[in-house]
């Protein structure tokens, strides 16, 4: 055998028994994982439930892996010549294979198909994806002998990302709003895709709602959906208990669920960062086992339904035949049709958003918005100031869950029915994930995370379950790459210097 | 403290019933001022006055107690012991008594800190209209006229920006005024730190260590604004500060503490040549030696002894 160590093209020495090793123990890594999510799988059949084994795929996944692995080490220590070499024909062979069904007709390719490790294509596209990534990283070494970007100029390179989406976002805003006012009437905009469409609106609300709190507040709140759960059965309860009218009930709602968060913010105004964070997940598990348990008033996990849609502006109702009163189809002299009240709340979702929306805009250059912002950098020094941290902090989290509990009264109405059950903690993670993806205090950057994480799973079936996953995966890599989400930049508030003025400055 | 006291430890000593060494108009009365955390007397019964107009120093070795003594000043800690009274334009003010935002809110007591606090992510100009928080804040009706876009609130903000472009003006800093705050030089954030408590448009500006860590041109242009705030806007200045030559070159008034204790206080040539100053900052087999030119060397010496004792 030749030495062990070699040295590598840039000087380093190279300890092929090390990249073993490293390799090796993510084999051990990826067997442990595998083998209790794929090696198994439970089957219904008539009788009960079989189990089918599947260890040919754990191995696959262990093989990947370690290749994986031995490709990232290799890039790492700069000797990219096997990787560009395996890269490429690898890549195409792939991508014969997967697109076989329509270059050789669908037996040839399913007969080629059968070779594949994984049964699912979703699975196979994306390690067509990193091979494909892989190889395009090795030829970027090899011609410029540097394994990877710097942090420094990753992160300079993404903030001029950033600056340029937000620059961007004059345009792109109102031009993702006209797509979506006309969303509802383009030809392919069939009852799914409105549904998806007020999905995803719902959750830009709820991530701008929980931007104000987290982003420009700076106080990171894991139970945010208990401010969203306050809003749906406060509207819930009075919808149904005492009659009233969606447009009564929806004031009330924010502000119970206004109350909810000024009731939280007392009892963590000291606390910051982690504990603040554990607290707020405690807050919102606390409401959620209240509604379980509280059977006389909530009805526990049976829910609430019937809870009533909404009118339209108390002007006429979505129904075929309405006893007393107009029918939304007979004032404007339309056919029924069920599609009219899902446009309505689409719009209706998209109008609150909205608003919200505006009022953040509007706030972050008001004084309370630059407390908020001033409180995230330094409390401290806002004390020195005289700015009063405790109304400052209250106020941030009152009005985040304002905007939380209008999105539940929204979610009470379009649903007619909920229970505890769609407020667990699992959603306040999404929303989180919704704000931390598309960058701390950023509008667009929302917009673009929900749709990735809500409307794409929504509208791909087969990604939902790797929902989880890939939500999982893409926060840690948004932790080691850019901690500040993907298009955090901020723009100031006020310039001393505007646009026309600009040159003034220069020397 | 008695009378005997303040008479046979001479000029240096407290007096309060007096005149305030350096004249001007008493702005700050500080009375028996203690403070203990557990065990440790971080402020043993420290008493001064301080007045408007003039640059008071505080001086002291490391641990003195010197920022405690702001802390207890600026409602971050409240005293064991003691009278604090701020005679204020609009009365006295106890601040002791005041809870701690307050204190820059209402008694108008503008700090800044010895490690730099600034707002790092938000642009100079933000930080200077941060510091007009309170004004602002009733200018735009608690918010709701802000969010209505009224003309009384566009019209408070454009004096804000006035305001925070004269103090731009003043510490060199407008060039700047769009970056952000956490991107400047360190001399430059020492000065914007300034500008900023000035945008608070206080009655006392305490000064915690403006200087450290400058270098010799950006220490000249600090001093030439501290001056400046004293003399232009007849400002009383608490001073801490470890460099020799800017206490001397520009204060009118020194308090020297020394393990909590106050051990000289009166004009830089009084505490100069005052024998338990030097006995302080030399070691106590150092003989009796005029200050005087050697002030640089003996800083240094100062402060090879600070660090022995750190
Ligand atoms: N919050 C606190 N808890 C306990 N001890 C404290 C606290 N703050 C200050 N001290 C102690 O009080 C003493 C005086 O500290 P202080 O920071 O006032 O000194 P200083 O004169 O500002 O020194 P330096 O020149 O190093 O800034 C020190 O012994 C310090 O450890
Ligand atoms: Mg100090």
């Amino acid at each position: 055998m030749a030495a062990k160590t070699s040295a590598s093209p840039a000087g380093r020495p190279f300890d092929r028994q090390a990249m073993l090793k490293e390799a090796g123990a993510t084999g051990l890594v990826i067997f442990a994982l595998a083998f209790g999510l794929l090696g198994f799988r439970t089957l219904d059949v008539p009788g009960g439930i079989d189990i089918q084994y599947r260890f040919g795929d754990v191995a696959a996944a262990v093989a990947i892996g370690i290749v994986g692995r031995i490709a990232l080490i290799l890039l790492r220590e700069r000797r990219p010549l096997p990787v560009l070499l395996t890269a490429p024909p690898l890549a195409v062979v792939l991508l014969v294979v997967l697109l076989s069904k329509f270059l050789f007709g669908p037996e040839t390719g399913a007969e080629l198909m059968r070779f594949l490790p994984f049964e699912s294509l979703v699975v196979m596209w994306a390690i067509l994806i990193v091979i494909v990534v892989l190889g395009l990283r090795a030829a970027r070494v090899h011609t410029h002998m540097t394994s990877v970007m710097t942090a420094e100029e990753r992160d300079a390179r993404m903030d001029r990302i950033g600056a340029k989406v937000q620059r961007a976002a004059r345009l792109l805003g109102p031009l993702l709003l006209g797509i979506a006012v006309v969303f509802p009437f383009l030809p392919f905009a069939d009852r799914r895709l409105l549904d998806i469409g007020i999905l995803v609106v719902t959750y830009i609300m709820l991530g701008w709602g929980l931007n104000i709190v987290v982003g420009l507040a700076g106080l990171l709140d894991l139970g945010y959906v208990a401010f969203y759960a306050v809003g749906a059965y406060s509207f819930a309860l009075l919808a149904t208990g005492l009659d009233v009218s969606f447009w009564v009930a929806l004031p009330f709602a924010g502000l119970m669920a206004a109350t909810a968060g000024v009731l939280l913010g007392f009892p963590v105004l000291r606390l910051r960062g982690d504990y603040l964070a554990i607290v707020t997940l405690g807050f919102g598990e606390m409401i959620r086992i209240i509604l379980l348990n509280w059977y006389e008033f909530t009805n526990g996990p049976d829910g609430i339904s019937g809870i009533p849609r909404p009118s339209f502006f108390g002007l006429a109702l979505f129904k075929r035949n309405v006893a007393d009163g107009h029918a939304f189809h007979e004032l404007f002299g339309l056919e029924f049709t069920p599609i009219h009240r899902i446009i309505f709340l689409f719009y209706l979702i998209l109008a609150l958003a909205l608003v919200v929306n505006i009022f953040t805009m509007r706030i972050r250059k008001l004084p309370v918005g630059r407390a908020w912002e001033a409180l995230r950098e330094d409390e401290t020094a806002c004390r020195s100031l005289g700015i009063n941290p405790r109304n400052t902090k209250l106020t941030a989290f009152g009005i985040g869950a304002m905007f939380g509990g209008f999105a539940g009264s929204f979610f009470a109405t379009r649903q007619g029915f909920i229970s505890p059950e769609s407020f667990t903690f699992i959603e306040s993670a999404v929303i989180l994930a919704i704000v931390v993806l598309g960058g701390f205090g950023s509008q667009i950057g929302v917009v673009i995370a929900a749709i990735l994480l809500i409307g794409l799973p929504e509208f791909f079936r087969e990604l939902q379950q790797y929902r989880m996953l890939a939500f999982g995966m893409a926060m840690v890599l948004i932790m080691i790459w850019r901690p500040a989400g993907l298009l955090a930049h901020r723009e100031p508030t006020i310039r001393l210097f505007g646009k026309g003025r600009a040159k003034e400055a220069e020397p | 403290m008695s009378a005997e006291t303040a008479v046979a430890q001479g000029a240096t000593s407290l007096d309060l019933a007096g005149p305030i060494p350096g004249g001007g108009e008493v702005r700050l009365t500080v009375e028996h001022l203690t403070m203990r955390f557990g065990g440790l007397v971080a402020i043993d019964d420290v008493s001064f006055q301080a007045a408007d107009g003039r640059i008071t120093a505080i001086i002291g070795p490391n641990g003195a107690g010197k920022t405690t003594v702001f802390n207890c000043l600026t409602g971050f800690y409240k005293p064991t012991v003691g009278r604090l009274a701020l005679h204020h334009p609009k009365g006295e003010f106890l601040l002791e008594r005041i809870e701690g935002f307050r204190t820059a809110q209402d008694a108008g007591v503008a700090r800044t800190f010895q490690n730099i606090r600034l707002f790092p992510r938000m642009t100079v100009l933000e930080n200077l209209i941060v510091a007009q928080h309170n004004k602002l804040m009733r200018a735009s009706g608690y918010t709701v006229f802000g969010l209505l876009g009224l003309k009384r609130y566009r019209e408070a903000e454009e004096k804000a920006v006035e305001l925070a472009r004269y103090w731009l003006d003043r510490t060199l800093l407008t060039k700047a005024a769009d970056q952000e705050a956490g991107n400047l030089p360190y001399g430059d954030q020492r000065r914007l730190e300034v500008a900023r408590a000035m945008c608070t448009e206080p009655v006392l500006l305490c000064l915690d260590e403006p200087a450290a860590g400058l270098n010799p041109r950006e220490s000249q242009l600090l001093n030439q604004l501290l001056m400046f705030i004293r003399d232009e806007h007849k400002m009383g200045i608490l001073l801490i500060e470890h460099d020799m030559s800017v206490v001397m070159g520009i204060s009118d008034h020194i308090v020297v503490l020394d393990y909590g204790r106050k051990i000289s206080d009166g004009t830089p040539e009084q505490v100069r040549s005052d024998p338990a100053v030097i006995r302080a900052y030399l070691g106590e087999d150092e003989d009796e030696e005029p200050v005087g030119e050697t002030a640089a060397g003996q800083e240094s010496a100062a402060r090879e002894g600070d660090e022995r004792d750190a």
